[in-house]
C-alpha cells in the first residue's frame, strides 16, 4: 500500500536514531528489539548445537573431551532454553501483536516492558559471561548435589543469569495479562478474542505463577553453596530431590510457556489459511487455560527414577495422560478447520502443516514417557531428547517461524520472496526429520544422552542425524538471509496481505506509532471469515 | 481502590506484626520437638495474611485482586502439598530407595 505524504510515519521512522530505539517505550519497537537479541541466542545456541553433531559423527570421543562435550550440552540447552525458547514468541510477536489485537495503543505498562528487555539482556551477558570463563557443565537443568557441590565450573554466574532473565519473563507476563483485562477495545468480549490472546493470557500465567518458584529455587542454590543451608545437601539435613521437584514445578510448566504461545500462533494461522471461523474456537480458548493449569500439577513424570516415591509417580502419570487431552483437543480443532477450507497455499501454510506434523510426533512420544514402566527403558536416552525437541523445536520454532513469516510484512512493511518462505519450510520440516527420528531410533535400543563416545552400532543412524542437521541449519540460515534482505528493500506490504481477519490487518504495514488513528470497535467475532466473503463478494 | 483504611487499623496491624514477631523468637528459643517447624511458619503465615490483607490493600479490593491473591497460595498449596505426597508415600514400599 502507498501511503499518502500526509499520513502519520509509521513506528519505524518515527522518531530515528540510536537512543530513540534503546529507550523506546513502543512496544513494536520493543518486540524488534527482542527478535534481533533472540536470533543471535539463537545463533549461539545453535553453534553449541553444531559442536554437538560433529562430535557424534563418530562413536569415539575424539573431537571433543568429555568435560567440553558437557559444556557443550549444557550452554545449548541453557541459551537455546532460557535465552531463546522461553522469550520468543511471547516477547515478539507477542509484544507486537498483544496491544494491537487488544486494540490498544500500547502494553498497560510500557516502561516495565522496555525493563524486561534489559533484564533480559543483562541475564544473558551473565550467561555469556559464564561461558567466556570456561563454561558450565551441570545440563541445563542444574541438578543437585552435582551444581550445588560437585561442579567447578561457572554454574553461581550462570544460574544468576537465568535467574534475571526470570524477572524479564515475569514482567513480560504480568503486562500481557492486565493490557488483555484491561485494555481491550469496545466490543471485544472474551470469546471474540483471537486465540493468540487467549494462548497468551494462559501463557503469561505459567510465566508469572511459575517463574518465581525456579528463581527461588536457584537463589537457595546459592545460599547453600555460599552460607552452608542444608537445603539440598544431605549432609546438612537437606535433600537432592527437593532440587528436582522445585525445579520441575517451573520447568515442566516452562514447557508450556514454549509451546502454547505457538499453539495460539497456529490457531491465527490456521484459520487464515483455511479461510474458515476457527472449528470449536470456545474448546480451543478453554484448553489453552486447561493446559495452563494442568500443566502444573505433572512435574513429577521428569523423576519417575529418581527416589520420588512410586505412588506420587502414579498420580503423576495419571495426571501426564490428561493433560495431553487438551493439546489433542487443539489439533483435532486445527485439522477439522483445514477439513474443507479454502486453503490457500503461501508460506504460511507449509509452517502450519509442518507444525501439526511435528508437533503431533512429538505429543504422542510424550504419553511414552508418561508412562511409568516404559519411562524407566527410556529415562535419559535419547528417546527423550528427541521426543523434547519434536515439540519444542517441531513444535515451538515451527510455530515461531510460521508466526514470523505470517506477521512479517505487518512488522517491518516489506514482503519476502514466497517461493523461498516455501523453500525453507520444507528444509526444516525435512531436516529436522533426519535430525530428530533417527534419535527416537537410537534412544530406544539404549543410547544414553550426554556422552561424547557411544557404541560403534549406532553410528550410522547418528550420522544420519548430523546430516539432517546440516539440512535444519542451511534452512534456518536461508530464512535469516531473506528476511534480512527485505529489509533492504523499499517497503512494499499491503495492509491486509494474506486478506486475513483481525484488528492488526485493518491498520497499515508497518503500524503508526500509536496503532490505531480512530479506537477501534469490534463489532464481530474472531475469524469471520464468511461474513467478510460475503461483505466482499470475495472468497 | 478507593477505599482508605484508618491509622489507627494500620497501627494496631503493626503492633500486631511485632508481637507476632517477638512470639516468632520466643518460640525459637523452645524446643517444640516435631512442632518446631509448624508453628513457626503458622506464626509467619498469619504474619503474611495480615500484610497481604490489610498493607496490600487486599481485603477492600475488586474480586479480581483477590482471586489473584488466592490463586498464588493455591499454587504454593500444589506445590507443597505434592511434593509432600512423594516424601510422605515413599516408605510405604519397605524399599529403601523406593
Amino acid at each position: 500500500m502507498n501511503h499518502a505524504v500526509n499520513e502519520p510515519r509509521s513506528y519505524l521512522d518515527a522518531p530515528y536514531g540510536v537512543a530513540s530505539w534503546l529507550l523506546t517505550k513502543d512496544h513494536k519497537r520493543i518486540a524488534l528489539l527482542y527478535l534481533i537479541s533472540i536470533t543471535v541466542f539463537f545463533l549461539i545456541g545453535a553453534l553449541f548445537a553444531a559442536g554437538i553433531r560433529a562430535e557424534l559423527m563418530t562413536p569415539e570421543g575424539d573431537l571433543f573431551t568429555a568435560d567440553m562435550y558437557n559444556k557443550l550440552f549444557t550452554l545449548h540447552g541453557v541459551v537455546m532454553v532460557f535465552f531463546f525458547l522461553i522469550p520468543s514468541i511471547p516477547a515478539t510477536l507477542g509484544n507486537f501483536l498483544v496491544p494491537i489485537m487488544c486494540g490498544a495503543k500500547d502494553l498497560a505498562f510500557p516502561k516495565i516492558n522496555l525493563l524486561s528487555w534489559y533484564l533480559y539482556l543483562i541475564g544473558a551477558t551473565l550467561t555469556l559471561g559464564a561461558v567466556f570463563m570456561g563454561g558450565v557443565d551441570t545440563g541445563w537443568t542444574f541438578y543437585t548435589p552435582y551444581s550445588s557441590m560437585a561442579s567447578n565450573t561457572n554454574v553461581t554466574l550462570a544460574a544468576v543469569g537465568v535467574f534475571i532473565a526470570g524477572f524479564s519473563s515475569i514482567l513480560t507476563g504480568f503486562n500481557f495479562v492486565v493490557t488483555i483485562h484491561r485494555m481491550r477495545a469496545p466490543g471485544l468480549t472474551w470469546f471474540r478474542m483471537p486465540l493468540f490472546l487467549w494462548a497468551m493470557y494462559a501463557t503469561s500465567l505459567v510465566m508469572i505463577l511459575g517463574t518465581p518458584v525456579v528463581a527461588i529455587t536457584l537463589l537457595m542454590v546459592g545460599a547453600e553453596a555460599a552460607l552452608g543451608f542444608g537445603i539440598f545437601d544431605p549432609r546438612v539435613g537437606g535433600d537432592p530431590v527437593l532440587f528436582q521437584h522445585l525445579f520441575w514445578f517451573y520447568s515442566h510448566p516452562a514447557v508450556y510457556i514454549m509451546i502454547l504461545p505457538g499453539m495460539g500462533v497456529i490457531s491465527e494461522l490456521v484459520a487464515a489459511v483455511s479461510r474458515k471461523q476457527i472449528f470449536g474456537y470456545s474448546f480451543v480458548a478453554y484448553s489453552s487455560l486447561a493446559i495452563a493449569i494442568i500443566g502444573f500439577l505433572v512435574w513429577g513424570h521428569h523423576m519417575f527414577v529418581s527416589s520420588q516415591s512410586i505412588y506420587a509417580g502414579l498420580v503423576f502419570s495419571i495426571i501426564t495422560m490428561i493433560v495431553a487431552v487438551p493439546s489433542a483437543v487443539k489439533t483435532f480443532n486445527w485439522t477439522a478447520t483445514l477439513y474443507r477450507g479454502s486453503i490457500t497455499w503461501e508460506s504460511p501454510t507449509y509452517w502450519v502443516i509442518g507444525f501439526i506434523g511435528l508437533f503431533l510426533v512429538g505429543g504422542l512420544t510424550g504419553l511414552f514417557l508418561g508412562a511409568m514402566g516404559l519411562d524407566v527403558h527410556l529415562h535419559d536416552t535419547y528417546f527423550v531428547v528427541a521426543h523434547f525437541h519434536y515439540i519444542m523445536v517441531g513444535g515451538g520454532v515451527m510455530a515461531f517461524l510460521g508466526g514470523v513469516h505470517f506477521w512479517w510484512p505487518k512488522m517491518t512493511g516489506r514482503t519476502y520472496p514466497e517461493t523461498l518462505g516455501k523453500i525453507s519450510a520444507v528444509l526444516v520440516f525435512v531436516g529436522f526429520n533426519l535430525t530428530f527420528l533417527p534419535q527416537f531410533v537410537v534412544g530406544y535400543l539404549g543410547m544414553p544422552r550426554r556422552y561424547h563416545a557411544y557404541p560403534e552400532e549406532f553410528q550410522i543412524l547418528n550420522v544420519v542425524s548430523t546430516g539432517g542437521a546440516s539440512v535444519l541449519g542451511i534452512g534456518y540460515l536461508l530464512i535469516i538471509g531473506y528476511l534480512v534482505a527485505s529489509m533492504f528493500k523499499p517497503r512494499n506490504a499491503t495492509a491486509n496481505p494474506w486478506g486475513a481477519t483481525g484488528l492488526e490487518w485493518d491498520i497499515p504495514s508497518p503500524p503508526t506509532t500509536f496503532n490505531f488513528e480512530i479506537d477501534p470497535v469490534v463489532t464481530e467475532d474472531a475469524y469471520n471469515y464468511a461474513g467478510r466473503a460475503q461483505k466482499t463478494g470475495d472468497n | 481502590m478507593s477505599h482508605v483504611s484508618s491509622k489507627g487499623l494500620y497501627y494496631t496491624i503493626f503492633i500486631s506484626l511485632i508481637i507476632l514477631t517477638g512470639v516468632t523468637v520466643a518460640i525459637a528459643r523452645v524446643d517444640l520437638g516435631a512442632w518446631n517447624t509448624p508453628i513457626a511458619l503458622a506464626v509467619a503465615a498469619v504474619k503474611a495474611t495480615l500484610v497481604i490483607l490489610f498493607f496490600m490493600g487486599v481485603r477492600n479490593n475488586t474480586p479480581l485482586t483477590k482471586v489473584v491473591a488466592a490463586s498464588g497460595f493455591l499454587w504454593l498449596i500444589i506445590l507443597f502439598g505434592i511434593t509432600m505426597g512423594d516424601y510422605l508415600t515413599r516408605s510405604w514400599l519397605g524399599i529403601p530407595g523406593r
